[in-house]
């Protein structure tokens, strides 16, 4: 492993962190249900960056790009799905306000 | 690495943009901006396939799934645009205060870093790194995709009227 890759991996571990802040705090912050898809969308950024870091400094680039091939085709997978499930739900109640959506509430 | 970093505040920035306009379709172009810095990125850590599937899907087709599905949903009106307005300044305009407070108290830790690296010549080309090595997952990618299209279309059809 070349030390100079190494230096870079806490600056960027850094930025990382301060992604999956801003991912979990739209997450927890926000009612719209779109938004937390969005919130989540910004954790993976995260992710997919910290893969292709490590790889980047373990110099295992090939094993690394192919994760994030693949973690960007389950993201899509997770996007068209959740799309799906929140035009059904704004289908049924006409909102997408998770305050508002209290049909199971006992 | 100033350019790095330079990229890297560009990204957060986007990232805070997205996470705190109001309208919906704006959140969604600064997601696609973000993916699109985060490429930028990508590319400059010798990855430019990995860059090129995320310039293309995360920027591209996730921000189209993500307009299709907002303009499905209901527009806002002008009141309700104020209200929703004051809303989210009141939540978030705390959160770029405690992303540069958490950015500088991390900066100031130091973690020992202990990676190790083994990988043979044949583990350095993608190809048979995708297709030779990791074909459990190809596989795992291709039942994924089956079962977003069913997904899809149970998901999205219309009610025989």
């Amino acid at each position: 492993m070349n030390p100079l890759f190494s230096q870079l991996f806490w600056p960027f571990s850094i930025f990382v962190i301060l992604l999956f802040i801003i991912g979990l705090y739209c997450i927890l912050a926000t009612f719209n249900l779109l938004r937390a898809i969005i919130g989540v969308e910004i954790l993976i950024k995260g992710v997919t960056l910290l893969i292709i870091l490590v790889g980047y400094i373990t110099g295992n680039m090939a094993l690394a790009q192919t994760l994030v091939i693949t973690l960007i085709v389950v993201e899509v997978v997770i996007m068209v799905v959740a799309g799906g499930v929140i035009l059904c739900i704004f289908r049924h109640n006409q909102t997408i306000d998770t305050r508002k959506l209290n049909n199971l509430k006992g | 690495m100033a350019l790095n970093l330079v990229l890297l505040i560009l990204l957060i920035i986007l990232a805070l943009w997205t996470v705190m306009t109001t309208r919906l379709v704006r959140s969604v172009v600064g997601l696609a901006m973000t993916s699109a810095i985060l490429s930028i990125i990508m590319f400059r850590l010798n990855s430019p396939l990995a860059a090129v599937f995320e310039l293309s899907v995360c920027s591209g087709l996730i921000s189209v799934i993500f307009v299709t599905t907002v303009s499905f949903t209901q527009r806002l009106t002008q009141d309700q645009l104020i209200n929703r307005q004051k809303e989210r300044l009141g939540k978030f305009w705390y959160l770029p205060f405690i992303v540069i407070l958490a950015g500088i108290l991390l900066s100031q830790v130091k973690i020992p870093l202990v990676l190790t690296s083994s990988s043979s010549a044949y583990e350095q080309d993608v190809r048979n790194v995708l297709w030779n090595l990791r074909h459990f997952d190809l596989l795992g990618q291709v039942v994924l995709l089956l079962a977003g299209a069913f997904g899809v279309v149970v998901l999205f059809k219309e009610k025989n009227q």
